[in-house]
């Protein structure tokens, strides 16, 4: 009732606010803040230049700078001269971050007002969060958010994490290398196939594997086939799952990817994510050298860099290849992930086949934001987020790669407006029709966003790295990690994991 | 009875409880509780998170990891420094500079240093193998392979501490007496003799002290894998502190991640005790 108060009273502030923007902006020049102009919205810069907060405080946690971290201080000193509050960031180091929110949650400090964090920690954050007030979820910019986005930021049918960023894995591969008609002869000459973008893994690790330890580009250093984020404690979990999907996410099986929402049995050891398991390790030939133990950042570099062929993972390599220093600028290109001829249909414990490959999106987990429970302001902390996230900085935050905001709005999928930065438009048509089509498709996986997700994925990071390393076979390594997640799910609670879980297959199953 | 006197022991008798008493207490309750990431506060569990320590695989694993690198770092270390410390105790051209640049690594921060060892080190893009491959050698798989990930951690780690080792030994020879050596000299001995018969005995203490000084800091080794390796690849280079920063601060098992380091610590008080005592033995040749 009390939240419903705030947001009805807040609605009307931001209703009054924004009908005055015009006026105010045309009187403003907000340019001065880096923006290209302020833009019609909720909470444009006209907006909340109109309120007045001087003498209140907001403490904000956020990621370390540049990423995520150096937006939140950006628009956090924005809005303090703004709107007269005072405005404290705290950056923390990734590996820093969950434990540092969570400690101030679990005693009932209330240390910080607006939390930046990864989105899926909203199975074990939630109970600490505040709900978004209808006046927010009404805002202009909210209504441009992507109906998948705004599912990653609702519990329950609330939402509770304000969305100011959009992620998901996708394939991104070299045209002058596809293109080559040079090179696709002799592709054709020594392998019997036709050189084309990947439709399945097993393509993929062929064709990794053939553009390897030879110079393709000739810069005179070796080129490779493939960089991938291996690296065990970084963000190697959403590498394999990227693989593992189309093996195991059978588009007529309803009801659970990692486990089986009935009985919360976990299928992580079942055939589709060994298959994919398997193919991981067999990729490790294609890999540059030190691949085996490559972290986000030398992905990004690897493919970015023009070392390698293919990666797939988050926008960064992609964005990092496009900057306009980059001598592989306009030669790359965005396709969806690899998919999978045959599947495993656990209903039936067989391998289905299909004619066109099996698709499954991996909307991976991306930054997020919220407001605690126990803030004391929450009115104009959400002001602040909203102001975060308005027409103008999400456009002006999109175009610097290194600030970690990716399309998350339906209004981002516009070719001119990537054209704009440079990009051709094939480059920028790509970009676009594959970050738009996933949000089409109905074969989607998400994060396993219950409490205690940190543990599911440390467990299945140290099953897969013992495979990659050698250590074990592909079932051996995922059948421990399936003992250690029924483990887990023994301590934290089958029926609260199970309502939990449930959020996901809604998100995964409509 | 207590006396006035008495009471101006106080405060340093509280901040000792504060600042060591109190966590190690704390630790110890919480080891007993099933604080996780659901489920905060000190409920009590009984052993069952110590019952779990005895099964856990992957610790026990890491604990002989521990035990291989560390004999090998500090038996490393210890020669190295006694050599570098042995070079400047007499005087030669240059001693000043040379003792402060033997002691350039220890004063730097191992993160960071482990960071500019990463870069070096890095297959693809760090000089090291660019350099290497000049002489035709590699490409080494210094952090990507199980057996090279562990050389690099005891690399980074032998560089980083033989200064400490050097500083030490350095002090032990500089204070060691004239005479013993004054009465090798006049029975004849050599460099080789007098250095067994007389430096190594006489810096026996001072070896011990350093030895066991940096196998305790050794056991504690965190910072270095963290950055190089994150304990990989797969588990070839993991070890139990950062076993337990995993436990604890990744998955937030706090109760558990107690039990761990209370586990830990208790294997290495007693392990540690051995040694020394085992040294003083075969060293001094008598009891501690």
């Amino acid at each position: 009732m009390k939240n419903l108060t705030i947001g009805s009273i807040s609605a009307i502030a931001i209703a009054a606010a924004g009908a005055l923007s015009p006026t105010i902006a045309a009187a403003e020049d907000y340019t001065k803040y880096g923006i290209a102009e302020d833009l019609p919205g909720t909470c444009n810069y006209a907006a909340i230049d109109a309120k007045d907060y001087s003498g209140r405080t907001l403490d904000v946690i956020t990621h370390a700078i540049p990423v995520i971290g150096e937006p939140t201080a950006l628009h956090a000193e924005q809005f303090a001269e703004l709107t007269g509050a005072e405005v404290n960031v705290v950056h923390v180091p990734f590996g820093d971050l969950f434990q540092r929110i969570m400690i101030p949650f679990q005693s009932g400090q209330n240390a910080y007002d607006v939390l930046f964090y990864a989105s899926l920690w909203i199975g074990d954050f939630n109970r600490f969060l505040a709900p978004v007030p209808e006046a927010y979820t009404a805002s202009s910019g909210m209504s441009d958010v992507t109906e998948s986005f705004k599912g990653v930021a609702t519990w329950n049918g609330q939402m509770v994490q304000y969305p100011m960023d959009g992620d998901r894995h996708y394939l991104k591969y070299r045209t002058d290398v596809f293109e080559n008609e040079e090179l696709q002869a002799k592709y054709l000459a020594d392998t019997g196939n036709a050189l084309k973008i990947p439709e399945t893994w097993e393509e993929y690790n062929a064709v990794a594997a053939y553009f390897s330890g030879f110079d393709w580009d000739g810069d005179g250093e070796e080129n490779y086939g493939s960089a991938e984020v291996s690296k065990r404690d970084d963000l190697m979990f959403s590498a394999f799952i990227s693989r593992a999907a189309p093996y195991a996410k059978h588009p007529d099986v309803k009801g659970g990817f990692f486990f089986d929402l009935e009985t919360m049995k976990p299928l992580i050891n079942t055939p589709g994510f060994v298959r994919g398991l398997e193919l991981f390790i067999d990729a490790q030939e294609a890999f540059p050298p030190g691949g085996s133990s490559f972290g986000l950042g030398d992905e990004i570099f690897s493919f970015g860099g023009g070392q390698t062929l293919m990666s797939y993972s988050w926008d960064d390599a992609f964005i990092q290849a496009q900057q306009e220093e980059s001598r592989i600028r306009n030669k790359v290109a965005a396709a969806p992930l690899p998919g999978a001829k045959e599947v495993w249909n656990r209903d039936t414990g067989t391998w289905d086949s299909f004619d066109a490959p099996n698709r499954a999106p991996y909307m991976t987990w991306g930054w997020s934001s919220a407001v605690s429970e126990m803030s004391d302001d929450k009115e104009m902390a959400f002001d602040f987020l909203c102001f975060f996230s308005n027409e103008a900085n999400t456009f002006h935050d999109l175009q610097i790669g290194r600030f970690g905001v990716n399309p998350y709005r339906d209004s981002h999928f516009d070719t001119t407006f990537w054209q704009g930065l440079g990009w051709e438009a094939n480059v920028a048509d790509s970009y676009v029709e594959t970050l738009s089509g996933m949000e089409q498709s109905t074969n989607r996986v998400y994060d396993l966003r219950v409490p205690g997700v940190g543990q599911f994925m440390s467990s299945m990071a140290n099953g897969v790295a013992e495979a990659m390393a050698g250590q074990k076979s592909a079932q051996e390594a995922l059948d421990g990690v399936a003992k250690e997640w029924a483990d887990i799910v023994d301590r934290i609670g089958e029926d609260r994991l199970r309502e939990a879980y449930a959020n996901v297959v809604r998100l995964e199953d409509g | 009875m207590l006396k006035p006197k008495h009471y101006f022991l106080l405060p340093a008798l509280v901040t000792l409880a504060a600042i060591i008493l109190f966590p190690l207490l704390f630790t110890v309750r919480v080891s007993f509780s099933s604080w996780d990431v659901y489920q905060a506060g000190l409920d009590y569990i009984g052993g069952k998170n110590y019952l779990r320590v005895f099964a856990d695989g992957r610790f026990w694993e890491s604990l002989m990891r521990l035990s291989s690198l560390s004999l090998i770092t500090v038996t490393l270390q210890y020669v190295l420094g006694f050599a570098l410390a042995l070079a400047v105790w007499k005087e030669v051209k240059g001693q000043r500079i040379f003792r402060v640049l033997f002691l350039i690594p220890m004063m730097t921060t191992p993160v960071v240093m482990s960071v500019i060892w990463r870069t070096m080190l890095h297959e693809s893009l760090g000089p090291t193998n660019d350099i290497l491959s000049m002489i035709g050698i590699g490409p080494v798989p210094w952090l990507s392979s199980a057996a090279g990930a562990f050389i690099s951690v005891i690399m980074v780690e032998v560089w980083q501490w033989t200064p400490f080792m050097f500083l030490l030994l350095l002090a032990g020879l500089v204070s060691l007496p004239k005479e013993p050596y004054l009465a090798a000299a006049i029975d004849g001995a050599g460099p080789w003799r007098t250095f067994w018969q007389v430096t190594f005995p006489l810096m026996a203490p001072v070896s011990i002290g350093a030895v066991i000084i940096r196998l305790i800091e050794a056991s504690k080794i965190m910072d270095t894998v963290y950055v190089l390796t994150s304990g990989g690849p797969g588990t070839a280079t993991e070890t139990p502190s950062y076993y337990i920063y995993i436990r604890g601060l990744r998955d937030f098992q706090v109760g558990y991640s107690a039990a761990l380091s209370l586990t830990y610590l208790v294997l290495m008080i007693i392990t540690l005790t051995i040694i020394a005592k085992l040294l003083m033995r075969f060293l001094v040749g008598k009891e501690a």
